[in-house]
């Protein structure tokens, strides 16, 4: 009968990652470039929110966009439309995007000449929240037709980010979505996250968010 | 949902950390996996099972330890355990504080395996 031993691993599951992300972030750093991973389900608005964000900033910063889908250009060509490059990464029936498919999706581009990059992620609030893309900051939107359970039903999303916009505010009326409940919900997960209430749709709430956006972008590049 | 990138990468650890040779089979692999993650036991292993086929991981069993969800309170500096259902209320089990950072819950680790 064989023995059996036991052989210490002692490794993360993500360390591949992590490193790659880390080396991609002192890249950006390098190249004084800003990486905005944004995340949100479905439907939750992250293209308009894009393209009220392009509006709004077009003027200070130069900008382009990394559009993540499974399987289409749809998002890509709305962008493209703006002037603003777009780079489409196709994920292949990969429900998230991880560090490497987002060096892929830079190699576009000309970083040297960028402020500010922001990669729409794969629509879902699941794997998303796992895979460090190596972004400086990430942002999620929680859209007000989803319902204010989300903080509950995916907390992990909610401890990663670094600021929540709650889009499509001006459904509020409609709805029952209980927007103090949420920021409470949030608040407890994570206490240091920004907070911002918006419209894609009237642009309310844009131009606050925009600037927050500004001022970190600003700050990273003169770091 | 990405249990298959996740399975991929297991088994790259593991067949790294068991050189041929030295190692005929791995028989079990000890994970230690954060309450946080949406991760389904069963679907790991089924993914496992696929793309062992063929190594020397093939038909090991996948031990997972569920690390629990563990936040410490700003206020008291308290460190406690609390469940996924109780997130919604969490709050400093010594002072009922509500300002709390995550400490543990999070991530996917291989502890060690059993081989021979």
């Amino acid at each position: 009968m064989e023995e059996i031993r036991l052989i210490e691993v002692k490794e993360e599951i993500h360390a591949d990652n992590k490193a790659k992300a880390d080396a991609l972030r002192k890249r950006l750093m390098a190249n004084k470039t800003f990486l905005l991973n944004l995340m949100s389900s479905p439907g939750a608005g992250k293209t308009t929110v894009i393209l009220r964000t392009i509006e709004a900033l077009r003027n200070d910063l130069h900008m382009s966009v990394i559009e993540a889908d499974i399987d289409s250009m749809v998002d890509a060509e709305k962008i493209a439309k703006t002037g603003i490059t777009a780079v489409q990464l196709r994920t292949g029936g990969f429900c998230h995007l991880d560090a490497s498919m987002v060096e892929r999706g830079l190699e576009g581009l000309d970083l040297g000449s960028l402020d500010l990059v922001i990669i729409e992620n794969v629509g879902n609030l699941v794997c998303p929240a796992e895979f460090d893309t190596g972004a400086i900051r990430n942002a999620m939107i929680l859209s007000v037709p989803e319902g204010d359970d989300k903080p509950l039903k995916y907390p992990l999303m909610f401890t990663v980010c670094d600021v929540l916009l709650i889009n499509k505010i001006d459904y509020l009326q409609l709805s029952d979505f209980d927007v103090r409940a949420v920021r409470e919900r949030v608040m407890r997960l994570n206490p240091g996250i920004k907070i911002f209430e918006v419209s894609s749709k009237t642009g309310q709430g844009i131009g606050d968010w925009a600037q927050w956006l500004k001022k970190e972008v600003d700050e990273f590049r003169s770091g | 949902m990405h249990e298959l990138p996740v399975t991929e990468s297991i088994l790259n650890i593991v067949l790294r950390h068991a050189p041929a040779g030295s190692v005929n089979r791995i028989v079990r692999i000890f994970l230690e996996v954060g309450e946080l993650s949406e991760l389904e036991d069963e679907w790991i292993q089924r993914y496992f099972d696929y793309l062992s086929k063929g190594t020397i991981a093939e038909k090991a069993e996948l031990v997972i330890h569920r690390i629990p969800i563990t936040f410490q309170c700003d206020a008291c500096a308290n460190v406690f355990e609390i469940t996924r259902d109780a997130l919604q209320d969490m709050h400093c089990s010594e002072c009922g504080g509500t300002e709390c950072k995550l400490v543990s819950g999070k991530g996917y680790y291989i502890k060690n395996m059993e081989v021979i």
